[in-house]
Formats: C-alpha cells, sequence, structure tokens
C-alpha cells in the first residue's frame, strides 16, 4: 500500500462525482429536506418527536446513502473491468478500498455538516454535547456503510441486485436500532440481535452527543469502527486478481 | 534468445468446460506475435492466463520467468482488454493521470502516450462523449503509460477505419523494435500479414505456429485465411 495511490484512488472518485452534477446536488440536498421534513411532521406535537428522531435519523442518512452509492459505484468498477485492470497493476487491495472510504468519508462530512447545521441552526435541535462530535459520528456512519456496500457489490452481478442488498442488510438494522421501539423494550431475543448489529451502536452513539454534554461515545464508536474495518477486510478478500 | 511468454502444457477450464486444451508455445521479445482465431475460440481466456488473471488448471504460464500473475510482473505488462477498461465518467487525460498516479509513472508520460494513440486532441474530452474507436485507444494509452515490456491486446483493432489501423500496427510494431514483446489478437484474418509471428487457435487448440510467409508456404495457399480453412479441414480428416 502506499498513499500515493490511495489518494489518486480517492482524489478519481471525487472528480466522478463533482462530474456527476446531480448526485453531488442529491448528495448535499436531500438529508437536508429529510431533516426539514421531519421537523415539520412535528410542528403540532413540540413534547415528542423531532428531538428524539433527529439525531437518530442523522446516523442513518450517512450510513444508507454511502452503503447505495458505494455499492452500486464498485459494482460498476467490477462489471466495466477497472478494476481487474487497476487489479492488474502494482496496486494494493488497501489503497482501492481506503481510497473509496476517504473519497466517500469526505462527502459524508460534508453531507452531514450541511445538515446539522441546518438542524440546529434553522430547526432548533437541542444538542447537549459538542457538535463536531455529531459529525465525527455521521463520518464513521458513511464509512461503514461505504464499507458494507462494497462488500455486498461482491455478490451482486447487476445494479438491481446490488440495490436489494439495502431492504436486506439496511432496513432490518433500521428496525432494529432502536428509532421505533427502544432496545431495551425489545423481546430479549431481538434486543440480542440489535447488539451484534452496528447501526445500534451507531444510533446510540448520535443520541449520547446530543443527549449528554460531555457523551460517553468512543466506545460506541469504537465499535462501529470495528464493524466498519471487519467489512473492509471482507471487502479486500472479493477483489480477486484471479477468476475462473 | 531471452524468453518473453512460455507457455506449456497450459489447460484451463471455465464453467466446468475445458476451453484450452493443453497449449505450448512462447512469445519472443522484438516480435509482434499475432493470435488468430474465430470468435469463441478461446483467445481472451489464454491472453488472462498470461497476462495472470485468469486461474489455469494444468500446465505453466511464466512471463520473464516468473510465473504468470506474479507481483513483480504487474508493472511490466500493459493489458488491454477487449471492453475498453476505462472511466467513462472522466476526461481521456483524468483517466491516464489516474493510471500514471497508480503506476508511479511519471506526468510526461501521459503525454507521450497520448501522443502514441493519436489522441491529444481528445484529451479535455469524457470518455462517454468519444466514439468507440477513440474509446478502445484511450484503453490503449493507459496500457502504455508504464512502458511494459510486453504488451497484451485483446482485438484492438475492432471498429477502427482502415487508417487507424494500419497506425496502430505501426505502433505495436514500434514497440516491438524497442525489444517490447507484442502478443495481438484479432478475429480478423486479412490482420495475420502484419505480425510476425502467428498462433492460429481453433476450439481451444493451436493448429498453427509459424511466420506468415511460412504459414503460405507449409499449405501452399493464397492467403492466411485460405490457409486456416485448409488446415481446420486437414485436422478434421
Amino acid at each position: 500500500m502506499s498513499p500515493r495511490v490511495t489518494l489518486a484512488v480517492a482524489r478519481r472518485v471525487l472528480i466522478q462525482l463533482r462530474r456527476d452534477r446531480r448526485t453531488l446536488a442529491m448528495l448535499l440536498v436531500l438529508p437536508c429536506l429529510i431533516m426539514a421534513l421531519l421537523w415539520w411532521m412535528f410542528q403540532d406535537k413540540p413534547s415528542f418527536g423531532f428531538g428524539v428522531l433527529a439525531p437518530a435519523l442523522l446516523a442513518l442518512i450517512p450510513f444508507i446513502i454511502m452503503f447505495l452509492v458505494t455499492s452500486v459505484t464498485t459494482l460498476r468498477e467490477r462489471t466495466s473491468g477497472t478494476l481487474e485492470r487497476l487489479l492488474a497493476m502494482p496496486m494494493g487491495k488497501g489503497d482501492f478500498l481506503l481510497g473509496y472510504a476517504l473519497a466517500f468519508g469526505l462527502v459524508a462530512a460534508l453531507q452531514s455538516a450541511l445538515a446539522v447545521t441546518l438542524s440546529i441552526w434553522a430547526l432548533d435541535l437541542d444538542v447537549q454535547g459538542p457538535v463536531w462530535m455529531l459529525l465525527v459520528v455521521a463520518v464513521v456512519d458513511a464509512v461503514l456503510g461505504s464499507a458494507l456496500g462494497l462488500f455486498v457489490s461482491a455478490f451482486a452481478r447487476t445494479e438491481f441486485q446490488a440495490v436489494q442488498f439495502m431492504p436486506a442488510l439496511v432496513i432490518p438494522q433500521i428496525l432494529l436500532c432502536g428509532l421505533f421501539v427502544h432496545r431495551d423494550e425489545l423481546p430479549p431475543f431481538l434486543h440480542g440481535v440489535s447488539d451484534v448489529l452496528p447501526l445500534s451502536y451507531a444510533v446510540d452513539a448520535m443520541r449520547k452527543v446530543s443527549g449528554d454534554a460531555d457523551p460517553a461515545v468512543w466506545g460506541d464508536l469504537g465499535l462501529v469502527a470495528a464493524f466498519a474495518l471487519a467489512a473492509l477486510v471482507l471487502g479486500a478478500l472479493t477483489l480477486r486478481r484471479q477468476s475462473e | 534468445m531471452k524468453s518473453g511468454v512460455d507457455v506449456s502444457d497450459l489447460r484451463v477450464v471455465r464453467g466446468g468446460a475445458e476451453v484450452l486444451h493443453d497449449l505450448t508455445f512462447s512469445v519472443e521479445p522484438g516480435e509482434v506475435t499475432g493470435l488468430l482465431g474465430p470468435s469463441g475460440c478461446g483467445k481472451t481466456t489464454l491472453m488472462r492466463a498470461i497476462v495472470g488473471v485468469q486461474r489455469i488448471s494444468a500446465g505453466r504460464v511464466t512471463v520473464f520467468g516468473e510465473p504468470a500473475g506474479a507481483a513483480s510482473l504487474r508493472a511490466r505488462i500493459g493489458y488491454v482488454t477487449q471492453a475498453p477498461s476505462v472511466y467513462d465518467d472522466l476526461t481521456v487525460e483524468e483517466n491516464l493521470v489516474f493510471f500514471a498516479a497508480v503506476l508511479g509513472v511519471p506526468r510526461d508520460r501521459v503525454d507521450e502516450c497520448l501522443r502514441v494513440v493519436a489522441l491529444e486532441p481528445e484529451r479535455g474530452r469524457v470518455v462517454r462523449a468519444l466514439s468507440g474507436g477513440q474509446r478502445s485507444r484511450v484503453s490503449l494509452a493507459v496500457a502504455l503509460l508504464g512502458e511494459p515490456a510486453l504488451i497484451v491486446l485483446d482485438e484492438p483493432t475492432v471498429g477502427l477505419d482502415p487508417v487507424l489501423r494500419k497506425d496502430l500496427w505501426e505502433t505495436f510494431h514500434r514497440l516491438a523494435d524497442e525489444d517490447a514483446a507484442a502478443f495481438v489478437s484479432s478475429h480478423a484474418m486479412d490482420e495475420a500479414t502484419r505480425c510476425d509471428r502467428l498462433i492460429l487457435l481453433r476450439e481451444g487448440r493451436i493448429i498453427a505456429d509459424d511466420t506468415p510467409p511460412g504459414l503460405l508456404e507449409k499449405t501452399g495457399a493464397e492467403d492466411i485465411e485460405t490457409a486456416f480453412l485448409d488446415l481446420v479441414a486437414r485436422a478434421a480428416s
């Protein structure tokens, strides 16, 4: 692995994104619109709602979007032959993965910065902890989404199949992450399941930052990062230099 | 003569069917070796085995004395797949700059390679907007970046106009003159005479391995296409 190659990959991914204006606009604007919609929904119910759900949503959005974007982009690399070409060059697999993680992590940081800014200053979201921590959690969530997306792209032959992994892998995590039913109140078995799903910790971390002036999030964050790393390692195993 | 590619008793099985049957031949530096045969005869599989991205079932493939696919070979082989493997949404120049960074070659190689494939005027255009022939030339330019000692080209001249085709073959010979080994496949038999040496492949078997004049002499045919048909008929009887 070399920083030169990692940065070249990240730079190239960003140039591709920049050229795709519509995708870029959606990446940056949609999360803000969703936050605004959530705020609007609870206008007549100020006691419960936005303040509780917004932190969870700020964790979910980068995760979901980066999962989709990465699974489709890397699938495209696999089918267009560019991945095979890169693997036939002196490029480490780690360079490829880290380059992607870096580029999408950066986009996620920008995306979350916009959504967080809007939520706090325009929508009056009450955040007890430091705001920068919200961003750190969002970026780690995005990297987790990217890592999982990259991994599943190995099991899809078409983009149709790739996006189907979203209901398969992402929606159950959304259901069990504590957004609908508090994780403590889930049936014991499902609680156990939610304990091994990375998104649960991502949402926990977001909630702690918004509800606690001195949030203890490093444990949750470390777990999310560990899941992301594991997914990246599994992803690396799917980048094969040789095929049947 | 130092060896380029040595293939011995190569057998490849794909999807349960044997597609290459015990092939033995070599590709020498300083020559343009043509791999000719109808579509589906195993040309691409053979090229992938040499580049080291195809798993082989039996036999041996060595490139410059090392097993195909060895990490040390990666910087020395340029491989151009049939479908151009470049990024559609980047410009010609951005593609080359990216691959140059991955290979660790200086930026001026980008200009040189653009010149070789005659794409300088298109350098700022997005690849998606180019014609099919231009796109495959971008892919070729990428393969040339690292000044490879072995260049493997899978049907590089498909869909190109005759002038460009002639130019590209001249490029391949120029590379060979600089002591690179060029291994070029084609299903167009009329391109055979542009090669220094020919390997005719049919249904995963080599039916001839000779120079173009040698092949004509041996079969008594007037052109390579007739020679090929003649060899097929002979093999069948």
